[in-house]
């Protein structure tokens, strides 16, 4: 991998020594030092109560040519006091873009987004989840991508060529939150035997009409989620082996937004090993604006989540209701205050999370968030998350 | 004969006047031409056109904004924002916009971009660049507060003509020019405003003061426009607006500066595409 990147770094070398007039330079980034406390006692006795942590991010950006050719570097590193595997570094983008009009044209390593929804991700499929940063799968790592766009009349067309697999990234055995059976990465296996380096494609089409988002998902190649297989370790303890399989797969992701009411939904088929299922996830986020004659803000979020497979081990949202309400007091603080529950229709168990946000200052941030894990029952995935209740605190300092 | 060739004569003579002068002509004769003080709706809605169409043909800009919002106690906080705006000819059209933000640092590259309407609710796009996801959001919520500062949504918004009723209420002087006073009332939804008074100066038809009455018609903020410089030897700018909220004694003070048209902005940068690599 560290091979691939020094290839892109040489082509983006090659590009930005190029031009000789001046460009323009950009540098910035945060400092982070993070706080967990876990309010269970852990399921293995080298997993923590309490943990430290500190993460940091810079972005280096250079633009030439009139903005339309440039260059952005943007590691990101994690020193984590207990967890090895989540201490790491990781290049969340390291790309060259050039732009023609109404055509772009991007090399390196990049994250992209696709998706409308708001408690789980379901057509979001480019990047591999970093899961050391965050159990609910928002935090992407860099994937190695070559792409085309271009904006027309008749819609936004991207087209993707991704020639290097990134395997998730999961806590270690000093981790938490964490499988009660650890997931040894050392052992990680691919359908294909090209394994890491099989070249995956993906297309998207999207287009605004009046009220109405829509866009449309093509992705054939290596599965982000691996299939969690048991097994041993070298040392005879049982282990979860990932298991990467060779996926196709369509999907669709719709918005309507009307008035203070957006309605949305994402949808996608997919062809895994010799299974063929669909999955779909949509609902409504509504916004009372001004709430009690004051400037702050009050939205309502309630999704379902739904996988025709039913309720199995590799899909925890299978018929499961989001409800989330999300305060923003639109002050100089940005302040702002996030809770949900997800909730399995089957079985009741239940993921909380609540999320509270604040500027300090003009270049501090702090950001507090609670997840609690309710009446999993042993069925369920998150089982084993169910004794990994914790409190984080996170105060971001900029530049 | 004679009728005609006399006819043809004073053609001529238009022509040949009007000429040198051109847009400046045909404009101060429309401002010459305001309806008269007996029909003050028209009089009103004359000056609002007037406005807009000394702005028109500005085609694309760019410019840097500085934001400085001021609490009852003088405590202060910054922004800084970059502007990209397209100009927009069809009717029921408004002007397009981008914004990125530059501070404060935690916002970053949060960008906005806008494809405003007269009536109907404008369609807005927004970009957060720590997850890399543009979400279309609503634009009903005019009257909420712009980014924490003293500024609606609707305050910020391109002035279209069409957005308002138009009544003129008097000529009175206003610091060393003379201005026209005009009320204007919302047509579109969700205003925070039953009216606003503006007061647009008789020589360049910019606005200079404008007066905000909340939903129960009390004058809520007042925005003073100052440091007018021309572009292109057309484009009037203000670089200073003061918007003072007369209630919470909180204020905004916008600073513009590096102004540019007609840099060469097409459609496609105020698209979703466009608004991922905004910067």
């Amino acid at each position: 991998m560290r091979k691939s990147w020094a290839g892109w770094a040489a082509i983006a070398l090659a590009c930005a020594a190029g031009p000789a007039q001046a460009g323009e330079f950009e540098f910035t980034g945060y400092v982070e030092p993070e706080l967990q406390l876990f309010l269970q006692k852990a399921s293995r006795p080298e997993q923590p109560r309490a943990n430290m942590s500190l993460a940091g991010e810079v972005s280096a950006k250079y633009f030439w040519d009139d903005g339309d050719q440039s260059f952005v570097a943007t590691p990101f590193m994690r020193l984590d006091m207990h967890d090895d595997k989540r201490t790491h570094v990781d290049l969340r983008a390291f790309k060259y873009a050039y732009i023609d009009g109404a055509w772009e044209f991007r090399a390196g390593v990049d994250k992209i987004f696709w998706g409308v929804t708001e408690a789980v991700h379901l057509v979001d499929i480019i990047n591999q989840t970093d899961m050391v940063e965050d159990v609910r799968e928002r935090e992407k790592l860099g994937q190695p991508l070559v792409s085309l766009s271009t904006y027309q009349r008749w819609g936004t067309v991207d087209l993707y060529v991704l020639p290097w697999f990134r395997e998730r990234l999961f806590p270690g055995a000093n981790g938490r939150p964490a499988t009660d059976i650890p997931i040894d990465t050392s052992q990680t296996k691919f359908e294909s035997g090209r394994k890491r380096r099989h070249v995956d494609f993906a297309a998207r089409y999207a287009n605004t009409f009046d009220i109405w988002d829509v866009g449309f998902g093509y992705f054939r190649g290596t599965g982000r989620k691996p299939i969690l297989i048991p097994g041993l370790s070298s040392g005879g303890s049982p282990v979860l082996i990932p298991y990467y399989a060779q996926i196709d797969q369509l999907s669709t992701d719709i918005q309507a937004t009307k008035g203070a009411w957006l309605y949305k939904f994402e949808g996608l088929w997919r062809k895994e090993l010799n299974d063929r299922y669909l999955q779909g996830t949509g609902g409504i986020e509504y916004t009372l604006y001004g709430l009690f004659d004051t400037p702050s803000d009050l939205g309502i979020v309630a999704e379902y989540i739904w996988d025709e497979r039913g309720a199995n081990p590799q899909n925890p949202f299978a018929n499961d209701v989001f409800a989330g309400v999300r305060w923003t007091a639109n002050d100089i603080a940005d302040t702002s205050l996030l809770t949900g529950a997800v909730v399995d229709m089957d079985t009741q168990a239940t993921f909380f999370s609540a999320e509270f946000e604040k500027r300090l200052g003009q270049n501090y941030r702090l950001s507090v968030e609670a997840r609690l894990f309710a009446g999993q029952p042993a069925s369920d995935p998150y089982y084993t998350l169910k004794d990994d209740d914790f409190l984080q605190i996170r105060l971001a300092r900029y530049f | 004969m004679s009728f005609v060739s006399s006819a043809l004569r004073r053609a001529a003579h238009a022509v040949l006047v009007a000429l040198p002068l051109m847009g400046l002509a045909a404009v101060q004769a429309q401002a010459d031409d305001l309806p008269g003080t007996d029909r003050p709706e028209a009089r009103g809605l004359a000056i609002a056109k007037e406005t807009d169409n000394r702005d028109k043909g500005w085609g694309d800009a760019e410019a840097d904004m500085e934001m400085v919002l001021t609490n009852a106690h003088g405590d202060t906080s910054t922004r800084e924002l970059r502007s990209y705006s397209l100009e927009r000819t069809a009717p029921e059209e408004g002007d397009w916009s981008l914004i990125v933000f530059n501070k404060p640092r935690d916002v970053d590259g949060t960008a906005l971009l806008t494809h405003a309407k007269i009536l109907e609710p404008d369609d807005q796009w927004l970009y957060l660049p720590a997850v890399k996801r543009v979400k279309r959001i609503s634009s009903v919520n005019k009257s909420g507060p712009f980014v924490g500062s003293e500024f609606a949504f609707e305050d910020f918004s391109s002035t279209e003509v069409g957005k308002y009723s138009y009544k003129w209420l008097r000529d009175e002087p206003c610091g060393e020019l003379t201005c026209h006073v005009v009320e204007r009332k919302p047509l579109y939804e969700h205003s925070g405003y039953t009216r606003q008074v503006v007061w647009t100066d008789t020589t360049d038809y910019q606005p200079r003061k404008i007066d905000y009455y909340d939903r129960k018609d009390a004058l809520l903020k007042t925005l003073t426009l100052s440091d007018y410089r021309l572009y292109e030897d057309n484009f009037w700018r203000a670089h200073d607006l003061y918007m003072v909220n007369h209630n919470n004694k909180k204020a905004t003070r916008l600073t513009w500066k590096n102004y540019k048209f007609h840099e060469g902005l097409t459609e496609a940068d105020f698209s979703t595409t466009a608004l991922k690599r905004a910067r």
